[in-house]
């Protein structure tokens, strides 16, 4: 690796100069991973994401449990990230790469905003996710798969969207709601007859709790809240006016019920 | 063959300073003052689309006066130098020490090496847990480096309007009065009304990333 640093500043660039990820490849500093062909890596992996639009905007959550096999890897493991301050990131695969993934995507959001002095598109954004995702192919090829969702309050045309991935790039716009990961078919199958167009911000948070309580019923390696260990799904908000993280305290009477109602 | 005229390094480095000095004076000039909460950056711009002041990192502001295109390159330079160190480190390892140094170095190569000097000023501004932790830096056309207290001004009026600003400054002021003491240094230092200000501030208050743009209507609203 050479180190960027020589005390002058970066001064030239490849074009067009206001992506992050261009810039470090430049430096040749990209994140890589070099698998031989053949081997198997086990790593540990998330599973549950979904998404779920709502009047105000969109409320993206996840499981906090990261499986490696039939073992439980961590069981706090963050994979709800707020992207910037209009939308966010859902992770499910390959938790390492997903993670690096998800910090080398802020941070691209964040350099174009300071080098351009606006912020991306929503679909901008997305697009670019999924270029990421695109990258990643040859890694998922040998098992190790990334598949992000992506959320977020769109400024231009004032309503949340969602979108969702597939693993070779493919980038798909969902509405009213998504999932990603082990148990997503399970979450879909619950939010396709529990979602309603005219939920408030309080509902829907309710239901993307209910809808992971669902799929860790089902699905090993999904973790549902554990009360006992006080361990909640995260749970993001995003409207007009940014993302917001729901607290425990909000989360936990929630998850209490949710625990209570499903059998 | 043509020998090149001989030119004593003096003579060289005295017209390449002038040269550039010409340049910067005939620039507006901008103030960076300290207060309670942050540190406020007050530019005379009266343009809208083009920006003397930016956000570099969570807690580092950059404001350049002179050459747009010049001070444009080298406040691009400083975001991608910071996105780097706190990409392949830490975001707490990005300082407005060590991107004060690395434009130092890079407008003083930049003095020495070409045959036209970069016609700009700029400061650099870091604001800390408390007053006594923030920073402000001055970086000169040929690298050299200042480090300022409480209050820091570049461009063609700077030393008149920071001694205005600082005869008005007062440690521990609300950003308000950090506002009327920059308006009112301008004033004075210029003798006359601003065409149009651009301001910002690093303000404690914002979170993790300190950098805020302030409208025209927060310069003048009671505090």
């Amino acid at each position: 690796m050479r180190v960027p640093f020589d005390r002058v500043l970066p001064m030239d660039v490849p074009l067009p100069g206001s992506s992050f990820v261009e810039l470090l490849a430049s430096v040749g500093s990209s994140p890589r991973w070099e698998v031989p062909v053949g081997s198997v890596v086990n790593a540990p992996e998330g599973t549950t994401v979904l998404a779920v639009q709502f009047v105000d905007g969109v409320v993206m959550a996840g499981d906090r449990q990261a499986t490696e096999g039939h073992l439980v890897a961590h069981r706090t493991i963050q994979k709800v990230f707020q992207a910037d301050r209009h939308s966010a990131v859902a992770i499910a695969g390959t938790a390492g790469i997903a993670i690096e993934m998800v910090r080398l995507f802020q941070t691209e959001l964040e350099h174009y905003e300071k080098i351009e002095g606006l912020r991306l598109s929503l679909e901008g954004k997305a697009n670019f996710l999924a270029r990421m995702v695109r990258g990643q192919l040859p890694m998922a090829m040998q098992g190790l798969v990334v598949v992000p969702l992506f959320a977020g309050y769109d400024e231009f045309e004032g309503r949340g969207r969602l979108f969702s991935f597939d693993v070779v790039g493919g980038r798909y716009e969902e509405i009213e709601f998504g999932s990603t990961g082990s148990g997503s078919r399970l979450a879909k199958s619950f939010l396709r007859t529990a979602w309603r167009p005219d939920l408030s911000r309080v509902e829907a948070v309710e239901l993307t709790v209910q809808t992971l309580v669902a799929a860790a019923t089902e699905d090993t390696a999904t973790g549902g809240p554990d009360l006992r260990r006080g361990i909640f799904p995260n749970v993001l908000v995003i409207d007009r006016d940014g993302g917001v993280e729901v607290t425990d305290d909000e989360l936990r009477p929630m998850a209490e019920r949710a625990l209570e109602s499903i059998r | 063959m043509t020998v090149p005229f001989y030119v004593a390094p003096e003579q060289l480095v005295r017209d390449k300073a002038e040269f550039a000095r010409k340049g910067i004076a005939r620039g507006r000039s901008i103030v960076a003052v300290e207060y309670a909460q942050g540190i406020l950056l007050l530019a005379e711009n009266p343009s809208r689309a083009l920006q003397k002041i930016s956000e570099v990192y969570d807690r580092v502001a950059f404001a350049g006066v002179g050459k747009y295109n010049e001070f444009e390159t080298l406040r691009k330079a400083g975001i991608r130098q910071a996105d780097l160190m706190g990409y392949l480190y830490s975001r707490a390892d990005v300082t407005a020490m060590g991107l004060a140094t690395g434009f130092s170095q890079t407008l003083g190569q930049i003095f020495s090496h070409e045959p036209k000097p970069f016609e700009v000023e700029i400061l650099i501004c870091e604001v800390g847990a408390g007053q006594a932790d923030s920073r402000m830096f001055r970086i000169t056309y040929d690298g050299t480096l200042h480090d300022q207290r409480d209050v820091a001004a570049i461009g063609g009026k700077s030393e008149a309007l920071e001694t205005a600003v600082r005869s008005r400054f007062r440690e521990g002021m609300t950003r308000q009065e950090a506002i009327e003491a920059a308006i009112g240094g301008f004033r004075e230092a210029e003798g006359r009304e601003s065409e149009g200000w651009e301001a910002a501030v690093l303000d404690t208050s914002n979170g993790r990333r300190a950098f805020h743009r302030l409208k025209p209507e927060d310069l003048t609203a009671p505090s």
